[in-house]
């Protein structure tokens, strides 16, 4: 069973490094981009673990080491 | 009076922090490999600056689970002196000891400079005789510096007269110019409520003989070893 947990910085937190793509991408001609928020995404790879804990898990892992609560949200995607 | 210098794998001030504790203080000072879980008899602690576990997930966010971190804490929590030097100061703050989060520096460059530092509160542990007002040169070396809280916390850091160092001109004036990371508020140091732990992204280790361009830095860890006599 695998786990996604999708990192993004908080949207009232300035992200320059979007922020450099998004006028990356302005300066290549592609217009209509509103935005562009960079992000960390990861893959866990769970065995032997209950779906419901599994979750459990990820949601912990993600709180407490993936994202810092401070600047950071996270989401947690579950797959079979 | 024994100052304990934290390492590491990844650690690249360790050993000027040492240097400046030791031969330039005159202090006694050891190393303390981030496998311990204890300090053993030190009287401060500095967690040095770097790139702890080479920052791949985020800055300090890996070193603050080693077990040295837990000793650190249980240190700070008891009042004993800790100053964060640039990544020391991320993994204080990962580890909950220092608030904020540091983003990106605003140019997404890598900023390897002098910068002049106002002295905004003279009763931390890395402070004390130091006079409000003073300016101190001294060099930064990081990529994530930029300082964040949202607003509302950083009113209360305000009130609470928790901001130890902001960025200035060489006359201490406030200039955007000045804040080359764009840190919320100029901010570029901070304590906890017990002032007791004090963390700053500029490298006052760097700076401690005039060999190296300034000995301001010289007066903060200075300030650490007076501190520990109080302790």
């Amino acid at each position: 069973m695998k786990a996604r947990v999708y990192v993004t910085l908080k949207k009232s937190v300035f992200d320059p490094q979007g922020k450099t793509i998004h006028d990356a991408l302005g300066s290549m001609g592609y217009e209509g981009v509103a935005d562009v928020r960079q992000g960390k995404f990861f893959e866990l790879e769970f065995e032997g673990v209950a779906e419901d804990a599994a979750r459990a898990a990820a949601d912990d892992i993600a709180r407490r080491v993936l994202a810092n609560p401070v600047i950071e949200s996270y989401r947690v995607e579950l797959l079979a | 009076m024994k100052i304990g210098v934290v390492v590491f794998p990844g650690s690249n001030s360790d050993h000027d922090a040492y240097h400046v504790a030791k031969h330039v203080l005159g202090q006694d000072a050891r190393f303390i490999w981030h496998k311990e879980g204890s300090l053993g008899d030190v009287d401060a602690v500095i967690v040095p600056g770097g790139f702890a576990y080479g920052d791949y997930l985020r800055t300090g966010a890996i070193a603050r689970f080693s077990p040295v971190m837990s000793a650190v804490a249980a240190f700070a929590k008891s009042g004993g002196p800790v100053l964060g030097i640039c990544n020391g100061f991320q993994i204080l703050q990962e580890a909950g000891l220092l608030p904020g989060a540091m983003l990106r520096n605003r140019s997404v460059k890598f900023l390897s400079q002098p910068v002049h530092i106002r002295v905004e509160r003279d009763d931390t542990c890395a402070t004390a005789g130091v006079p409000v007002g003073t300016v101190l040169t001294m060099p930064i070396a990081h990529g994530e510096g930029n300082f964040y809280l949202p607003d509302e916390d950083l009113d209360r850091l305000e009130r609470e007269g928790r901001v130890v160092f902001r960025y200035t001109t060489r006359d201490g004036a406030l200039d955007d110019a000045a804040n080359a990371n764009g840190s919320c508020r100029a901010i570029a140091g901070v304590c906890n409520e017990g002032r007791n732990v004090v963390g700053l992204m500029p490298h006052p280790e760097r700076a401690s003989e005039a060999e190296l361009g300034s000995a301001d830095g010289r007066r903060l860890i200075e300030a650490l070893t007076r501190s520990l006599v109080r302790a």
